[in-house]
């Protein structure tokens, strides 16, 4: 059964890689049980290893804070030979050259409703968390839960605040919001129980784009204090209209 | 021209085998809830594995039939008619212009897939013609289909043969009778308590009202966890046994989210997911273990037994 799969992959990385099935077409690389910036920028690491892998059998790979999903038609591939195919492929990893993050800025009108209810919170002005929130670097850690949505690691705890208690039925797409330790942008217009700080004139997925997603897994993103007016140019550029 | 919808029915959209590729950047895959009747479905029309066709659920859509077409209908019986006549499923039948398709009254099953000879003329959308709602991406305009929707068909029916005498044996398919799921252990087995692990075998859970294509609500004894800790989120996928903090497990289905925070209990084995799709609310179900060999074993069997009759059935064409 399911432990009697997992063991330690026997290759040269920092860190020790766990393996697990989810299912009988899913294998779980694990890279540790807790968040670190060294356990994600593993995880990073080895995406950058399989990104462009013409492996037969492999369907597809999904990033998370501490592991790598990768789905496979085990009509195609063994559970086992994807294990060695994996363990071949990620070799090269440990001075790998090919990974290297990539910086996205992101402009945010700083008008939203619990903007006031955050700097309350944490007994703040509501420039000072419009300051503390557009002043670090944020890295992606994951992209889930609806199409483009971001996993932002790297809030300020100054302005951390817990999620509203009753969410609310629709939260606008391009809506910047925090929730405990995260803060992230909504795509799409969805219900939510974000605290919501502003709205950006991006569209973080749009078919339209090559690549839907504006943002990847390892990107850094800063967030760019905007006026109304900015707010409204970006929006007609960006939505084509 | 092709077909027209009278009426649309309780939930009824375009679907094929799903979108993959993108879950990475948080797209649901989506597609049929049942793949395997979509499946033997397009075999039996000699299609594509993956030609997109109509999945109705529990209540049909009336159809206009605006030209001849040669369809099948597979999956659950939803007494399919034709100008109110029975219709038979898991063969081909063709349907002549300007007849009527209805359903009736749900005899076994929840989901039925109306399939189309050539398939419909649906633009690809990031790789698939399936319909993913939430996200108004795919199918037809991003949405389930409604009143007055007229699809065309992609080629017309141009052979002369309209009699189809033979149809597939209904053993290919599961009996939608029986409630037994067969499931792997899920990543975070271990961190429930030993009693939880037992009633999840033992137990009956029933599918609650509040359940769709995204997830299926159980209801049953809570499951407990030994403690209750904060989980990072990880990719989670179609049969994923979740169970939130109430105890109360959600399995999730076709429109899955792509990650989620929720222990996972449990993996429904591939070969069950079309069983578990026929399921509906108030149905009840019981989980049994199998392993990964078991899993992908059963997977494998079925695929020969598809072969085999891929090849049968492309004589009949011939």
């Amino acid at each position: 059964m399911g432990s009697s799969h997992e063991q330690s992959l026997g290759i040269a990385l920092p860190n020790t890689i766990r393996h697990y099935p989810m299912g009988d077409q899913a294998i779980v690389l694990s890279f540790g049980d807790s968040l670190s910036e060294a356990v994600n920028t593993q995880v990073r690491k080895v995406v950058a290893c399989i990104e462009n892998w013409s492996q037969p059998g492999v369907i597809e790979y999904v990033p998370a804070y501490t592991t790598i999903t990768i789905y496979y038609d085990p009509l195609t591939i063994t559970y086992q030979e994807l294990l060695t195919a994996f363990q071949t492929i990620v070799q090269d990893i440990s001075d790998d050259p090919k990974y290297k993050a990539v910086k996205k800025e992101i402009p945010v009108y700083y008008n939203g409703d619990d903007l006031a209810y955050v700097a309350q919170y944490n007994g703040l002005t509501e420039e000072e968390v419009i300051h503390i929130h557009s002043a670090p670097e944020y890295r992606v850690y994951m992209i889930g839960f609806v199409p483009g949505f971001p996993y932002l690691g790297g809030l300020d705890s100054r302005i951390a605040t817990a999620r509203k208690e009753v969410p609310r039925l629709k939260i606008e797409a391009g809506a910047v919001g925090i929730a405990g330790q995260q803060t992230g942008v909504y795509p799409i217009a969805t219900p939510g129980g974000w605290q919501i700080i502003g709205h950006s004139p991006l569209q973080l997925f749009d078919l339209k784009r090559e690549k839907p997603s504006l943002l990847e897994v390892g990107d850094l993103v800063c967030f760019v204090p905007i006026t109304y007016d900015e707010f409204v140019q970006l929006k007609a550029a960006s939505y084509g209209y | 021209m092709g077909i027209k919808i009278i009426r649309a029915g309780m939930l009824t959209a375009i679907q094929d085998l799903g979108r993959y590729g993108l879950q990475r950047y948080g797209m649901a895959v989506s597609g049929a809830m049942d793949s395997y009747a979509l499946l033997l479905g397009n075999s039996i029309l000699g299609n594509a594995e993956n030609e997109a066709a109509i999945e109705c659920t529990i209540i049909g859509p009336t159809i206009y039939f605006e030209q001849a077409q040669l369809i099948a209908v597979t999956g659950a019986d939803l007494s399919p008619k034709v100008d109110g006549q029975p219709l038979p499923m898991w063969k081909p039948v063709l349907i002549e212009a300007g007849s009527l398709l209805s359903f009736g009254r749900p005899n076994s099953g929840s989901r039925s897939y109306i399939c189309f000879r050539g398939g419909l003329d649906i633009p690809e959308v990031l790789g698939s013609r399936s319909t993913y709602s939430k996200g108004e991406i795919g199918g037809w305009q991003g949405r389930s289909l409604k009143e007055q929707d007229r699809i065309a068909f992609n080629h017309p029916y141009d052979s002369g043969e309209t009699q189809f005498s033979w149809s597939i044996d209904p053993a290919l398919y599961p009996d939608l009778s029986t409630g037994v799921i067969r499931v792997m252990d899920g990543p975070q087995r271990d961190q429930f308590e030993s009693d939880s692990l037992k009633s999840f075998f033992a137990d009956v859970f029933t599918i609650s009202k509040n359940s769709d294509r995204m997830g299926y609500r159980l209801q049953s004894r809570p499951l407990q966890l030994k403690k209750q800790r904060e989980l990072l989120s990880t990719a989670v996928t179609f049969g994923s046994i979740q169970v939130p903090p109430d105890g109360n497990a959600i399995i999730l289905m076709a429109d899955h989210p792509t990650t989620g925070g929720y222990p996972v209990i449990g993996q429904v084995a591939t070969v069950d997911l079309p069983l578990l799709a026929q399921k509906g609310p108030e149905d009840n179900i019981r989980f049994e273990r199998v392993d990964l060999d078991e899993a992908q074993n059963l997977l494998k069997q079925r695929h020969q037994q598809l072969i085999k009759l891929k090849s049968a059935i492309a004589l009949k064409y011939e």
